[in-house]
């Protein structure tokens, strides 16, 4: 017998997954609306709308995202709602939030 | 519900005690939990995310609405089944699973262990419980090795991007290299184009001939060599070109990846010069195998023993005991070998542990425990295989340059490191650590702990373990109510 497999056009892992996610809502990147999903990770929101950065490190203020995906890596960390060293990719991203770029050690607001 | 709320903490009454804690709900601690359940123990299950499964089964989050969240795992009706029993056992008190719960640290408090977790997703929350036996199945991380550009935004961890797969609904790009060492590069290789990604090769540095060259191991696990054909099957049906003794050697890109140079490699795993081909992407997922996550288990003074992969594992006897009294361990801690191994380990760990809590009498689950020993054995064989197959050969420090960066938190570059070797005399990674701070960084050295290791070139380190006493962040205050607690 042969088994007819289905395949739409543009897989997407939503649609692998069968996702029929909750209402959707907004946070906010360096200013600009984002578009996330109920229990997504601030790393998952950016990744979605194709943002791989969020940071630049402390000596050289070279661009960084998130790299191990699980917590270990510490390459995620940013600023959200004015706190900095957030890991991205552990936080659920959450309405109304405000997530900026961290420079550096993300302290230099404190010097103000 | 925490076991123990701050103000608990500070106040006189003792940590909640249990008969076993269990920490880690992968699938080695889930299988570890339910089977020391069934034989009637008391459990506390500690596990740092929200829902049990690691790793390997992390799901999508609930708010996703998943509906066919198995079609992005293998196996998934073993963890469904594992799932709906400790459901049961959660239902009727059996089992505590404390989710969101990081195990920071353990202590010997009389005849007791002592653990110290942070709660919350800011980790500003503490709990602490007493437990008379300890089972250790905290898994494993990528093991990763540095090449230029491997810091640009567009290159991830490839287990970094099967967890955000499998946890966000995402892809980091549309058009992904797969590149490094081991069996779970074909799996994230298959999972990312399923989801819709483009993947045009598949980069191993290692081969799949050391395979070849062990029927028997082979032969003693099938379950293996099935898994193998369906992964090329799925490599063959998703046009993803698999390329053998080969190797990432530059990414590039100003902002993000736009393309990598794949180099031949020597058996040496040194790159063949005039081999560089250019392949265009706009990401690359990379990773060298796994490294076991042993913070704890050293803390408490657990022996180590190097792998045939060049790194530490716990030592274990054929029950899973540590060489520490009344501490077991499941899982990758004892070596990498997979999801069948850690679901085996796991319910051979609790059922000894069931004997000794009984003391000493070998229950109804004699004949299981002989069959489950005999299948760790023909596992562990074909791990150490795997181990070996894929282990980075030595040449592998030839892909970094003078400026590529190491230690990706502090940026210590491999001339840094050359330079405290070779001109100011360091003799092993501690040094080369304390004149560099490679190592020094928010992941303590987790992503180039190996890769620092070997440039610095000291043989009798292969293999050693890490030391963190924390193994995890944790904030001041939490720590300074720890120590206040003790003073009472």
């Amino acid at each position: 017998m042969i088994r007819i497999r289905r395949r739409t056009a543009a897989r997407t892992p939503a649609g692998v997954a069968g996702a029929e996610p909750g209402p959707g809502f907004e946070i906010t990147f360096d200013g600009s609306p984002v578009h996330a999903l109920p229990g997504q990770s601030v790393a998952a929101v950016l990744w979605a709308a194709s943002v791989l950065s969020w940071r630049t490190t402390r000596v050289n203020g070279e661009p960084r995202g998130a790299f191990c995906g699980i917590g270990s890596c510490f390459d995620c960390l940013v600023t959200v709602n004015g706190l900095p060293g957030r890991r991205a990719c552990l936080l659920p991203a959450r309405p109304g939030d405000v997530v900026t770029t961290q420079e550096g050690d993300g302290h230099a607001g404190l010097l103000h | 519900m925490p076991v123990s709320s701050t103000e608990a903490h500070d106040s006189a009454d003792a940590p909640p005690f249990t008969e076993l804690a269990v920490v880690g709900a992968g699938p080695a601690g889930l299988a570890a939990a339910v089977t020391a359940a069934d034989g009637g123990l008391q459990v506390i299950l500690l596990d740092a995310a929200d829902a049990p499964g690691g790793q390997y089964y992390r799901a999508p989050a609930p708010g996703l609405g998943a509906t066919r969240p198995e079609a992005l795992h293998h196996g998934w009706a073993r963890f469904a089944g594992l799932r709906d029993r400790l459901d049961r056992h959660r239902g009727v008190g059996r089992i505590r699973h404390l989710a969101g719960h990081q195990v920071w640290a353990v202590e010997r408090t009389g005849a007791d262990w002592t653990l110290h977790a942070v709660t919350g997703p800011d980790g500003g929350g503490s709990a602490a419980l007493r437990a008379r036996r300890l089972l250790i199945a905290t898994g494993s991380h990528e093991r990763q090795l540095p090449f230029p550009g491997w810091t640009l935004p567009g290159v991830v961890g490839a287990a970094g991007a099967q967890a955000m797969l499998k946890s966000g609904l995402v892809l980091p790009g549309r058009r992904i290299v797969v590149a490094g060492s081991g069996p779970l590069l074909q799996a994230v290789a298959v999972s990312l184009a399923r989801a819709g990604a483009q993947v045009p090769v598949l980069v191993e540095a290692g081969g799949y001939g050391a395979y070849g060259r062990a029927p028997l191991v082979l032969a003693a696990d099938p379950g293996r060599l099935r898994e193998a054909a369906r992964h090329g099957a799925a490599l063959v049906r998703n046009r993803v070109r698999v390329l053998t003794h080969h190797a990432v050697t530059a990414v590039h890109g100003t902002d993000r990846v736009e393309g990598v140079t794949v180099s031949r490699l020597d058996r040496e795993w040194r790159p063949l010069p005039g081999t560089g081909r250019r392949i265009d992407c706009d990401t690359l997922a990379v990773g060298h195998g796994l490294v076991p996550l042993l913070d704890l288990a050293v803390g408490l003074g657990c022996a180590t023993r190097c792998g045939a992969d060049g790194v530490a594992a716990l030592v274990l006897d054929e029950d899973l005991r540590t060489t520490v009294p009344r501490v077991w361990a499941a899982g990758e801690t004892g070596g990498i070998g997979g999801v069948q191994l850690a679901l085996t380990e796991g319910e051979l760990a609790a059922l000894t542990v069931i004997d000794e809590a009984r003391g000493g009498a070998r229950g109804r689950g004699a004949r299981r425990v002989i069959a489950l020993r005999r299948a760790r054995r023909r596992m562990r064989a074909f791990a150490e295989l795997m181990g070996a197959a894929h282990r980075p050969g030595p040449g592998w420090i030839e892909w970094a340059a003078e400026d590529t960066e190491v230690c990706r938190c502090e940026e210590v570059t491999a001339g840094a490191i050359r330079t405290a070797v070779d001109e100011l005399g360091a003799g092993d990674s501690r040094t080369v650590k304390l004149l560099t701070r490679a190592g020094m960084g928010w992941c303590q050295g987790r992503v180039c702990g190996f890769a620092v290791r070997e440039l610095a070139g000291c043989a009798a380190e292969a293999g050693a373990p890490d030391r963190r006493p924390l193994a995890c962040p944790v904030p001041l205050s939490t720590l300074a109510r720890a120590v206040r607690h003790e003073d009472g």
